[in-house]
């Protein structure tokens, strides 16, 4: 019996140190880029890993520098994502009420379109998105991401509020088309209350991934003003060309961390359900 | 004889067209009409210049084949010695090698995170961070862990004594693109080990507590019970992670400034198209990008048997 409790108990220590390292492996490069953002001169250059001074010399530096205005790169990833998140939800509710509520010809072909739009590598656009941009003067504007944007986001809202819809019950509608209810009544009144679990997750995933998106605000916009919050993390520079300022770039890597940390902290569940159902892109 | 079934399903199938017309515009826009002129490119010479006056000339395959084209076998140093050839190499070798670690990783996090222990939630939480960040702050982060004058990476190392020098492992190419697995496994470990999770959570209580009672190993039960119950799952969590290792981009770009020794595919293509200015060129190693990534697409959705008709 005692040998038994001995046992459980290495179970148990050997369980929290795992818990301990995994914790470790996740959060360790924040917690160093927070030290670090923390840091000026040449303390920047010690390798210790607890903080000596704090000093928000490098946060106030990220939105006095008129050649790089962080702030306004934050504004821009703010008004793209969230003109990406309204768009997409729009599209994605009424296509999901066709494809997940009505049998027609031709469904299970558009549902296997919009899931090999959503497996696109984003270069197979880049040239044709390009000369698009040019011609109808949506190049070189922050909003004018929003277009490509739906490249990634559109197919996979489409895909799980489709999922979400068609496992409601059936009852539901049958009352409203009795009543005579149209279908946009039916999509207004009855599904978009009901909704609301599946449109916060497939709103929250649409954010991050335009919040996040690299490779098209790099190449469809150039000037300074109008950039994003990737790109301009990944052009910070110092006042010698040769000289990176690491702490201003980890300040600037803390900033836009911090809310997507409260995003996932506050909505766990609901991400986690949304990546879950139907296998969606990370 | 008119039939009132008939009718109201005549009329819901219209409906259904119109609310799906906008989704379909949309997707013909970003994704249709720009495939299919990136592909035209691909024949032509077009120039960023060029593409809006209209005044490229068809090349026909010269950007595919022959001395000017991606796949260029007379080069004294061989096809995977050229740019594109180490671009492909790269990107299969980063593909594989990230998402088998990641597999394997992620799979451990998963029985941990199912485990019975204080602050559970805190952890799980802990674990979607590295996922829901840009790309571009992970890779800026360890980019100044991994420096190589002034980076903890090599301070701990040496402190350790396990190297004697300090390493530049994003420069280096000896390293260069391990560096860049080592974040992209840090990155995407959570994906797996939540969707692992997921799976985990669904099994039969029934079947552990039996080999609880008849004493079997938790080792062995896990390879003989647990395992091949979340093969299914696992898999298709798996080409999903494959299909998004090789359009890898953003870690590359900033991590090692898409030096040679670690470009991949869509880094390739990138640089033809805007920083060299060669669009039919770079369209065409977009197009062989696409068709790989569509094979591939193909395999997923036939190992997933995707539920298309609704039926369940």
């Amino acid at each position: 019996m005692d040998l038994m409790t001995l046992q459980r108990f290495f179970g148990k220590l050997g369980l929290y140190v795992l818990v301990a390292l995994i914790s470790l492996f996740c959060l360790f490069p924040f917690y160093f880029a927070f030290v670090t953002s923390l840091r000026s001169g040449t303390e920047l250059f010690s390798t210790t890993l607890w903080p000596q001074s704090a000093s928000l010399k490098n946060y106030v530096s990220l939105f006095t520098i008129a050649e790089q205005p962080f702030g306004r790169h934050i504004l821009n990833s703010l008004g793209v994502s969230a003109m990406v998140v309204v768009a997409s939800l729009f599209l994605g509710v009424t296509a999901a009420y066709a494809l997940g509520r009505i049998t027609f010809k031709g469904k299970g072909l558009l549902l296997l379109t919009v899931l090999a739009v959503s497996m696109f590598p984003q270069v197979a656009v880049l040239s044709g998105m390009f000369e698009l941009m040019q011609a109808i003067g949506f190049y070189n504007h922050w909003w004018g991401l929003t277009l490509p944007y739906m490249v990634f986001t559109l197919p996979f809202t489409v895909w799980v509020l489709t999922t979400f819809v068609r496992d409601l019950p059936k009852e539901l509608e049958e009352a409203a088309i009795m009543d005579g209810c149209t279908p946009w009544g039916i999509i207004t009144k009855v599904f978009l209350p009901v909704m609301w679990p599946a449109l916060v997750t497939t709103g929250l995933l649409a954010f991050i991934a335009a919040w996040n998106e690299f490779m098209f605000a790099l190449t469809f916009v150039l000037d300074n003003s109008d950039r994003t919050v990737p790109v301009s993390i990944s052009l910070i520079s110092g006042a010698d060309k040769y000289e990176i300022p690491w702490g201003k770039i980890m300040a600037a890597s803390v900033l836009v961390t911090l809310p997507l940390i409260a995003l996932v902290l506050v909505f766990q569940r609901k991400i986690v359900g949304g990546l879950t159902s139907g296998a969606v892109k990370g | 004889m008119r039939n009132p079934t008939s009718e109201l399903t005549r009329e819901r199938t219209r409906s259904a067209w119109v609310f799906l017309a906008p989704t379909l515009f949309v997707l013909l826009m970003v994704a249709g009409w720009p495939l299919g002129r990136t592909i035209f490119f691909s024949f032509t010479d077009a120039s960023l210049e060029t593409i809006g006056e209209s005044t490229y000339k068809m090349v026909g395959l010269a950007n595919y084949f022959g001395d000017y084209g991606v796949f260029n076998f007379g080069t004294a140093e061989g096809f995977w010695k050229t740019d594109w050839g180490m671009a492909i190499g790269n990107t299969f070798k980063f593909a594989i090698v990230s998402v088998v670690l990641e597999t394997i990783l992620g799979v451990v996090f998963a029985l941990v995170l199912n485990a019975e222990f204080k602050g559970r939630g805190f952890v799980r939480a802990a674990v979607l961070v590295p996922w829901a960040i840009p790309t571009i702050v992970s890779a800026k982060m360890w980019a100044w862990i991994m420096h190589d004058q002034f980076g903890v990476m090599n301070a701990l190392l040496r402190s350790a004594h396990i190297i004697d020098h300090n390493i530049a492992w994003t420069a280096e190419p000896a390293y260069a693109l391990w560096a860049v697995v080592l974040v992209d496994v840090w990155k995407t470990t959570p994906f797996m080990a939540l969707l692992t999770l997921a799976a985990l959570q669904m099994l039969p209580r029934d079947c552990y507590e039996a080999a609880h009672v008849d004493g079997i190993h938790p080792v062995k039960v896990f390879f003989k019970v647990t395992l091949p119950l979340i093969w299914p799952a696992l898999m298709v969590a798996v080409i999903f992670r494959l299909l998004d290792a090789l359009r890898v981009f953003d870690i590359i770009y900033v991590m090692t400034s898409n030096s040679v020794s670690t470009i991949s595919m869509s880094g390739f293509v990138r640089r033809e198209i805007v920083d060299n200015n060669y669009v039919g060129y770079g369209s065409a190693a977009s197009t062989v990008l696409f068709l790989i990534i569509g094979a591939c697409t193909l395999i997923y959705l036939k190992v997933s048997r995707v539920d298309l008709g609704g039926k369940k």
